[in-house]
């Protein structure tokens, strides 16, 4: 009987086996985490700095100051009138409810994370496009981050990195950054074929193409990918305050807790206004710079 | 481009031996099926390789327009690829003033590609993002000429391509024709000394074709650059071309000069080709006339009548030391030998009748011959007789193109294929 139990029961390990790779594994890891921590920690030094500095910039500003910044940005990427009004009603109105400090962290840490997504995904990317074999490696590590339960790569994060900022970048970073990638990829692979073969007649080197033709070309696709990273960042901070990221996503963690439902509503549309002028904001700018691509409309 | 007829002795700029470009995996081992002689059909039927070229020479000579044409699918979009080696053939050879392009690095194709070709493309190949006079200093940005210089020298040619005024628009803002005086601009403006035209032209709509041809003959004959021009349209190439080279399915079918291909084709493909061609406009008058007779050359009645009596027909042409003056008909003599018998043979006797060019295209000579009962003298710029064009020559040459025509296009194809 024991013998034929495959047949109605999928072979599976013993619970004690099971235990011992689970023990094994987590001692290696927390092996590697005390022996490695510090000096991984202190890698991120020089970005934590950055952070805090950025942070208490955006706190010790005065408000109005922020705001005609942010206005100020709005107005030099869209130049719509729209959009600014909408930007300055939105922050006043934060402010007004007593969201002020929590927005000016939300908004650092997220701006430090997208910069660092551009920085690291736009190149990965490229070497995606340029690289068949590339892209089939990476692409598996892209649908393994954006499919993995945030919180389960949250776990080694915190093992190595222990509770703060640090480790709610990481986590925001890997959880917003496949999209970058992805389309930076995609807008490459997509550049017409035809430009490309002229500047290589012209003798266009490789880094003269990529520069010069793919880079351009592939701009519009880039940023979509741009945008859907921020999108994907400003998601992941309510996630990200459970490892002790200060921000809007906190007082939203309290009133999922304490059935809070006002407040949580509140930082939410907060969450959600700073999605859409991201969004609208970046999109304007993006459509602005591209109007000499779009098809014959005044020839 | 009979204008452009040179008597000296051509200097050979490209040569090409014994090229073949087999497309697929691994063309190299499937090559000896293909000395073998094996069929495209076969070969792509036994290993899944493409046959692109067979066996292609040629020579082309510095300052000529060489057109290479023939079909969709007949390899010649790969061939033009292979002289700046956006292809590499798969063997062969290609050489250039006695460099072997095939064996120059990376480093040395980059500066090959920069210095020594240009090239205009089917579907233009503009930068979108790029205003139209960037475009055209594209070329020498990349070769790292500074940019006041360069955008200098996009306008000058921008001028002369007839787009003055549109250096700030964007490629999309122009129609298909400017686009293409944009990428002709960019060719000219590196200063290089060949020109890649793959189908330049063919993306137009006919009436700016035929303006862009009439402007390309006309720049060539300032600029005397070396053309290798590709095109799929017969009547473009005998248009531009100074040699032809006609492409089928990857193989050099003939090979020469415009008049050649026209009145002798080589074989049944080639005829086909040939037959819906518009002859009137294809042909100069110096390629069908006659040779020249019915000189009157006397000094006087008496003996121009003696020449005259000699002759087939009842008229002449009267030259003297200044030339050709004009017809005499026999009638017209002997009423002045019956006037005055010893009366000296002048230009009075003659009827005017207008010479023609032997650079004309026949075409434009059609009323003037249709009209005129003699057979038109054809005169040289230098005010030499050459040859007679008659009415019924000119019947003859451009009647041809249907009178043996007794196949259809469509059956000579299949008995080719």
């Amino acid at each position: 009987m024991a013998e034929t139990s495959w047949l109605s029961e999928i072979p599976q390990l013993s619970r004690g086996e099971l235990r011992d790779i689970r023990k094994g594994l987590d001692g290696i890891y927390r092996d590697f985490s005390r022996e490695y921590g510090e000096t991984i920690e202190a890698l991120f030094d020089p970005l934590l700095a950055f952070l805090v500095w950025f942070e208490k910039l955006l706190l010790a500003s005065p408000w109005f100051l922020v705001i005609a910044v942010i206005a100020g940005l709005a107005w030099i990427a869209s130049r719509s009138w729209k959009l600014v009004l909408g930007v300055v009603v939105s922050f006043f109105m934060i402010g007004y409810f007593g969201m002020w400090d929590d927005t000016m962290r939300t908004m650092s840490i997220i701006l430090v994370c997208t910069m660092m997504a551009i920085a690291l995904g736009v190149p990965i990317g490229i070497a995606m496009a340029r690289s068949d074999r590339v892209q089939s490696t990476v692409t598996p590590m892209l649908d393994i981050m954006q499919t993995m339960p945030a919180f389960v790569y949250l776990i080694p994060v915190v093992m190595l990195l222990g509770i703060g900022k640090i480790p709610g970048v990481i986590a925001v970073i890997i959880y917003a950054i496949p999209p970058v990638i992805r389309l930076t990829n995609l807008g490459i692979r997509l550049v017409d074929k035809d430009v490309l073969e002229a500047a290589t007649a012209y003798g266009a080197n490789s880094v003269q193409r990529l520069m010069g033709v793919q880079l351009p070309l592939a701009m519009p696709t880039i940023m979509a990918g741009i945008n859907q990273t921020i999108m994907m960042a400003l998601s992941m901070v309510v996630i990200a305050s459970m490892i002790g990221v200060k921000g809007l996503g906190q007082p939203v963690l309290k009133s999922i807790t304490n059935q809070y439902f006002t407040l949580g509503l509140l930082n939410g549309l907060a969450i959600v206004a700073l999605a859409i002028i991201f969004d609208r904001v970046s999109q304007a700018y993006a459509k602005r710079s591209q109007q000499h691509m779009e098809g014959l409309d005044n020839g | 481009m009979a204008e452009a007829k040179i008597e000296t002795q051509p200097t050979a700029l490209i040569k090409i031996e014994g090229l073949y470009k087999l497309f697929g995996k691994n063309p190299k081992k499937y090559m000896p099926l293909v000395h073998e002689g094996k069929s495209k059909d076969e070969i792509l039927a036994a290993t899944g390789h493409t046959l692109g070229l067979k066996d292609i020479n040629m020579t082309i000579n510095k300052g000529e327009i060489f057109v290479i044409m023939g079909l969709s699918g007949s390899g010649k979009s790969t061939l033009i690829r292979h002289f700046n080696r956006l292809i590499d053939p798969t063997e062969g050879v290609i050489e250039m003033e006695g460099t072997d392009v095939m064996k120059l690095g990376p480093k040395e194709l980059e500066q090959f590609r920069r210095h020594k070709m240009s090239m205009v493309f089917q579907r233009f190949g503009l930068l979108p993002h790029k205003t139209v006079v960037d475009n055209v200093a594209y070329g020498l940005s990349i070769q790292g000429v500074s940019k006041s210089e360069s955008t200098a020298k996009a306008k000058e040619w921008l001028e002369t391509v007839g787009l003055a005024g549109y250096e700030e628009q964007y490629p999309a803002q122009l129609s298909g024709g400017q686009q293409q005086r944009v990428g002709l601009a960019r060719a000219l403006c590196t200063d290089a000394e060949i020109l890649l035209m793959d189908e330049a032209f063919s993306a137009l709509d006919p009436l700016i074709r035929s303006e862009m041809q009439d402007q390309l003959i006309e720049l060539q004959q300032k600029l005397q650059k070396t053309i290798i021009f590709i095109t799929h349209d017969l009547d473009e190439a005998l248009r531009i071309g100074d040699r032809i080279a006609i492409l089928k399915d990857g193989e050099m079918v003939q090979q020469g000069e415009p008049e050649e291909i026209l009145l002798n084709p080589a074989t049944d493909y080639v005829e086909a080709f040939v037959r819906d061609v518009n002859r009137a406009r294809a042909l100069t008058v110096e390629t069908v006339m006659k040779d020249p007779a019915y000189r009157i050359t006397a000094d006087t009645i008496e003996e121009a009548l003696k020449q005259m009596r000699g002759f087939k027909e009842d008229y002449g042409y009267y030259i003297n030391d200044d030339g050709y003056q004009g017809v005499v008909t026999e009638e017209a003599l002997e009423d002045a030998y019956a006037e005055d018998n010893n009366a000296e043979m002048t230009s009075e006797c003659c009827e005017d009748l207008d010479s023609i060019s032997p650079d004309a295209v026949l075409e434009t000579v059609i009323p003037e011959t249709l009209n005129s009962e003699y057979s038109l003298p054809v005169v040289d710029e230098d005010g030499e007789f050459t040859g007679m064009l008659s009415r019924s020559t000119l019947a003859e040459v451009l009647g041809n193109e249907t009178a043996d025509s007794s196949e259809s296009v469509e059956e000579t194809e299949r008995k080719a294929g």
